[in-house]
């Protein structure tokens, strides 16, 4: 078959599923639905491995699919270009939603929406892959929003949950906030490019590397404030700090699209689009350094948060925000390959924990709190081994997937001479301690120590009302948070272990999370193994420096062992394992001691407090002003009655001379002739 | 032609006579009849319209399917028709809606049924003329003439302050009209004797007498659009408009004012027009994110709709005046889009509020529970009013922004704003009425789309997509028009 067709097969089998799952979902039944739509994604993944191969063996593809729209000398198409980032990413995206296609068949087994979340995630799947298979910004934007739209209607999946249909509002309406500046890049490039399409920009950008933008009134760099603006979109998207806030809220959807959505794939598109604009990002040092420490901010800040947090599904949240933080300093330390290798190795490993996770809240009934939960690892022994593994990769353990690309952005970022970077280094190596922390602060509470589930039912409930006002303070209608889904195991009762289709892709997940990262260092870092997808200048050398430094992933692990970042993720782990294992009254300790810092963290830095004050409360009163005194009293009140009652007022004046009476009409008659002789006589 | 017929006429006159026939049925014992011919009436209305699709040639600029006979030979007006690609996507569009309302309000509609079917159908052929219209009085009669069927609409199946919103209906529009037929009479005049609205476009004009021509155009049109600060007529009119005379007046109402100024103001008074580009700008800059913060805040659904519908239209006016390619083909696909988009919405609501009676946002909550196929219908036209890709919302407003943003990059940001603001009000609309646990009583009683119901959203979500996806088709009947109007609007007409 022409190698062409696959990659039509590629997204819109996932979107047929999608279809046939949405529309005839109900009249096929569960198990039918679940076949066809898995059989498609599946479908999609041989195609995206048969393309990864005819990629590898150096074919590329750039062409349009059909022509969305002409507009003067402009021509929007919708194509595809298929080169080695692109084919990655496919791999990386077709792979994860399979795992969590097969996944939601045990997760969801109960849920009412069964084929619609099997439609969603199929849908979902299309999106990302239009994205990542776009050859020009404006179907980049497509799928930028449409995974956008995707997301916002799997987090308020469960849409009787006020605390889900907040969240998912929030989302959306944060991500917009980054589709505004996104979408203003782009204009800014098709005003001085002419082209939305990749190739013709990217040939063209170094002959506008010196131009002042055209924005009156400020005398900005051309590309800088084109990056910016396009990295104001990747910062909704991939949740950068300050546009970070909507993804903790995002864990009200069901956990498969946690893995797949808000840790795998969708929030890791702000990475690849940074990564495929390499050739323009890599001529504004300013941009990047904007980008660097964005993302360090990133990834330490929002790794404190993680340590306090008592639910599983926002402990991992948090850890994803840092990891994203992570990528993002990559990307502006000029290491891109570095960026996308990350991307996948988490991928991999935090769909793993992400899933592990659900397995977990499966297990406890839907209870989510880790201090209800404690000795799992009897219970659940797949989940355990897994997630101990999942939890080893993403402290980057030497020999694991996470070490080998943790490890890289590190020295990357310690190689940078951007401004900035020093900043980046410092964030990046404290993270490490950070993320060692609280990863086995929740696994040493989740799998080991005293069980604490079933019997304490009278104490929990206070407890769990209050990890519920944490995760939720300042929208007002979720006092009633819903205890359908929050019920947790009875007295007595055990965890169990998950059935096959939960467990599968966990051991399924858990190879790559090993390996991938070993194996794929050397070739996609090092061998020149995205070709012409990335492009980085001769002055940000910092890849060559790696590589110089590299010899071997055997090597490299080895020599962890005398560097600071490993010292650092043991000293992260061990006092995980004094404070949470051995010693718990100290953690306690150290929360009153410090009051202040422990507040200050438990409102995640006041920043949801303050968005929903200052904006959502500040539009909401801005609106109220304008539509009553702008609309209803001066428009409507004083211009459009008014005039109306000034007519009025005066026929009402007027009116009173058409009495009816025969002498009135002659007594005006007679004053009119008379005032009409005395002015002709006047003159 | 159509049975040597020419198709214009056809498209005008076939519905109105329907009308008089839906009319003779008389009163209700006869509403099946009624129901049935107009129905018969509205489809086939439709139909003579295609051929004005399948025979238009985008190659050209020139007026076709022309139809010209004499009519008042004494002032040298003719009865004089003809449609280029500016006007005649949207004689299928109202065609289209006429079919919409017609099946919209068959059960709903119980009282003087052969009244209301024959309004639509009047309203129709009327429309039709408005946008087919070449003679300046002919254009006028049409216009002026369209008033009285939605002035009936509103003031007899309206809600309870009916008489209100269609006195201020009424008396907002006339107003406006009243100085175009004077700008009309004057172009008379110094053309030497002819009301074709084409030797309008070629006449030369004193500044001076531009700028009045466009001043009393201005009130005329933009009252129509409507444009800040005219556009409080519209949210009463909406409120009280029953289901189907709002989905009228939203998607073809609307677009007769934009109409105009593409049919008038601008290639008739080039030079007033770029002078006064400025401060149109501003005031569609102030539509879209003054109406768009009001729109967040209003407590009734047609309201809402209204003032977005408002905020929507001000990417229209934005596009026309920024006088590029980009920004006039956008105006033209958002007011397509538009018109799917904002009757769909209203079409929605009024599916709630033929089951609750309500239009109060706070009267709903929980509805996806109880009407799970019309939540979905609802989410894609949500979805569609915040502009997301794949709709046809987003193509007008993404080509008016590229349009803005090559004339002043801070235009483009301040109509950008409508990304958040218009997600934001559509979105919190959506989460109050439909999402949340089932609030009331009243929402447990409700019960789902039926046939009729879904038949008539799932048409208009074929356009809203179709268009989203694919508008090259729309597109290409655009071109040729819009850039001879580009040409027309470059030149000075300053006497030399």
């Amino acid at each position: 078959m022409n190698i062409q067709n696959y990659y039509l097969i590629v997204p819109f089998a996932p979107l047929l599923g999608a279809i046939i799952a949405g529309l005839f979902g109900r009249l096929l039944g569960r198990t039918t639905t679940h076949r066809i739509v898995i059989a498609l994604v599946g479908l999609s993944l041989f195609s995206a491995i048969r393309i990864f191969q005819d990629v590898m063996a150096g074919h590329m593809f750039n062409g349009p699919v059909y022509t969305w729209l002409t507009t003067g000398d402009t021509s929007f198409q919708v194509g595809f270009l298929i080169d080695r980032l692109t084919a990655t990413m496919m791999l990386v995206v077709t792979s994860v939603s399979l795992m969590v296609h097969i996944y939601t068949i045990g997760y969801m087994k109960e849920d009412e929406g069964y084929q619609r979340f099997f439609s969603y995630i199929s849908l979902f799947t299309f999106s990302m892959l239009m994205l990542v298979m776009s050859n020009n910004f404006m179907q980049l934007f497509f799928g930028w929003e449409a995974v956008g739209l995707v997301s916002y209607l799997l987090i308020g999946f469960w849409y009787t949950r006020p605390t889900a249909i907040y969240a998912n509002l929030k989302a959306f309406l944060v991500n917009r906030v980054g589709d505004f500046g996104f979408l203003l890049g782009i204009g800014l490039i098709l005003k001085v490019f002419g082209t939305l399409d990749y190739a013709a920009v990217f040939a063209n950008v170094a002959n506008h590397a010196n131009d002042i933008a055209p924005i009156p009134g400020m005398s900005v760099n051309l590309l800088t404030a084109i990056c910016i603006l396009l990295f104001i979109g990747a910062m909704g998207k991939s949740a950068q700090f300050p546009l970070h806030v909507w993804l903790p809220d995002s864990m009200e959807g069901p956990t498969p699209i946690s893995a797949l959505i808000h840790a795998a794939t969708m929030v890791t598109a702000g990475i690849f689009m940074v990564a495929r604009m390499s050739p323009v990002f890599e001529l504004s040092d300013a941009a990047l350094s904007f980008v660097m420490v964005i993302g360090a901010i990133t990834a330490l800040f929002m790794g404190f948060l993680g340590i306090i947090q008592n639910d599983i599904k926002r402990v991992i949240a948090y850890s994803t925000l840092s990891q994203l933080g992570y990528m993002t300093v990559a990307l502006g330390a000029s290491a891109y390959p570095v960026a996308i290798f990350h991307l996948m190795t988490h991928a991999f490993f935090k769909a793993l924990l992400f899933l592990a996770a659900g397995s977990v809240i499966i297990g406890m009934h839907h209870d989510q709190d880790i201090r209800n939960m404690g000795g799992l690892r009897k219970y659940m022994p797949v989940t355990w081994i897994t997630s101990l593994i999942g939890s080893l990769a993403l402290i980057g353990t030497p020999f694991f997937s996470g070490f080998y690309s943790k490890d890289s952005i590190i020295e990357a970022v310690g190689h940078s001479h951007l401004a900035g970077s020093g900043f980046a280094y410092f964030s990046v190596v404290a993270g490490v301690f950070v993320t060692a922390f609280y990863s086995f602060r929740m696994y040493f509470l989740v799998f080991h120590g005293k069980e604490r589930f079933g019997h304490q039912k009278t104490e929990d409930r206070g407890q769990n009302t209050e990890a519920h006002h944490d995760a939720h303070d300042g929208d007002h209608d979720n006092e009633e948070v819903s205890h359908d889904h929050h019920h947790g195991l009875a007295p007595g009762q055990k965890p169990h272990e998950s059935p096959w289709v939960v467990t599968l892709p966990l051991i399924l997940l858990a190879i790559p999370s090993v390996m991938i990262g070993y194996v794929a260092i050397e070739p996609m870092l090092f061998g020149g193994y995205f070709k012409d997808a990335i492009y980085i200048a001769q002055n940000h050398e910092v890849m060559q420096e790696l590589q110089e430094e590299f010899h071997g992933s055997f090597a490299m692990a080895l020599h962890a062992f005398s560097s600071l970042p490993l010292w650092l993720a043991i000293a992260g782990v061990a006092s995980a394992a004094v404070f949470y294992l051995k010693r718990p009254d100290i953690p306690a300790a150290i929360q009153k001691r410090f009051h202040g810092i422990y507040t200050l963290l438990d409102n995640k830095y006041y920043f949801d407090r303050f968005n929903d004050w200052f904006y959502a409360g500040g539009a909401r009163m801005l609106s109220s002003f304008l539509g009553n005194v702008g609309d209803k009293f001066l428009i409507d009140g004083l211009v459009v009655n008014g005039s109306a009652n000034l007519v009025g007022r005066f026929s009402g004046v007027v009116r009173r001379f058409q009495s009816g009476y025969i002498y009135h009409y002659a007594f005006t008659m007679i004053v009119g002739v008379f005032v009409l002789l005395s002015i002709r006589n006047w003159f | 032609m159509i049975f040597g017929l020419p198709v214009i006429s056809v498209a005008i006159w076939l519905p109105i006579l329907f009308g008089m026939l839906v009319l003779a049925t008389g009163d209700d014992k006869n509403a099946p009849m009624a129901r049935l011919l107009a129905l018969v009436g509205s489809v086939l209305g439709f139909v003579v319209t295609l051929p004005l699709y399948a025979g238009f040639n985008t190659s050209t600029s020139a007026m076709q399917f022309v139809e010209l006979h004499d009519w008042i030979n004494r002032f040298n007006i003719h009865y004089y028709l003809g449609v280029d690609g500016i006007s005649m996507l949207f004689i299928l569009l109202n065609s289209f809606f006429t079919v919409i309302v017609v099946i919209a309000g068959w059960r709903v509609i119980e009282k003087r049924v052969s009244q209301y079917m024959a309004a639509f159908l009047v309203m129709s052929g009327i429309v039709n003329g408005v946008f087919a219209a070449l003679d300046a009085v002919l254009f006028y009669v049409f216009w002026e003439a369209m008033l009285i069927p939605m002035f009936i609409i509103i003031g007899v199946w309206g809600g309870p302050n009916r008489i209100y919103a269609t006195m201020k209906f009424f008396l907002y529009t006339l107003l406006g009209s009243l100085l175009m037929l004077v700008a009309l009479i004057y172009l008379y005049n110094i053309t030497g004797g002819s009301f074709s609205i084409l030797d309008f476009h070629r006449v030369s004009i004193p500044m001076t007498a531009q700028m009045l021509i466009f001043i009393a155009f201005f009130f005329a049109f933009a009252v129509k659009v409507p444009m800040f600060p005219v556009h409080t007529w519209l949210p009463d009119a909406h409120v009280e408009a029953p289901t189907g005379g709002s989905v009228v007046l939203a998607a073809i109402m609307l677009k007769v004012g934009a109409y105009g100024f593409l049919r008038f103001s601008m290639p008739i008074t080039p030079d007033a027009s770029h002078k006064m580009a400025g401060i149109m700008i501003a005031l569609s800059l102030i539509a879209i994110v003054y109406i768009g913060l009001v729109a967040l805040m209003q407590s009734d659904m047609k309201k809402l709709v209204a003032y977005s519908s408002i905020s929507h239209m001000g990417f229209v006016t934005l596009g026309l005046f920024i006088f590029n390619a980009y920004g006039m083909e956008g105006a033209l696909m958002q007011m397509l889009s538009h018109g799917f988009v904002a009757g769909a919405l209203f079409l929605c609501i009024g599916v709630l509020y033929d089951r609750m009676h309500s239009r109060r946002i706070a009267d709903y909550g929980g509805v996806v529970n109880k009407m799970p196929v019309f939540a979905a219908f609802f989410m894609l036209f949500a979805m569609a009013n915040s502009g997301l890709p794949g709709t046809s919302a987003f193509v007008g407003e993404f080509m008016v922004l590229m349009g803005a943003i090559k004339v002043n990059f801070w235009y483009a940001f301040g109509a950008a704003t409508t990304l958040i603001f218009g997600a934001a009000y559509t979105l919190w609309l959506y989460k109050r009425v439909i999402f949340g646990k089932i609030a009331n009583p009243h929402v447990e009683e409700l019960t789902d789309v039926n046939a009729r119901e879904i038949l008539i959203l799932a048409m208009l979500t074929i356009f809203v997509l179709g268009m989203g996806l694919y508008p090259l088709p729309v597109g290409e009947i655009l071109h040729a028009s819009v850039n001879d109007l580009l040409v027309h609007v470059a030149q000075s007409k300053l006497p030399l």
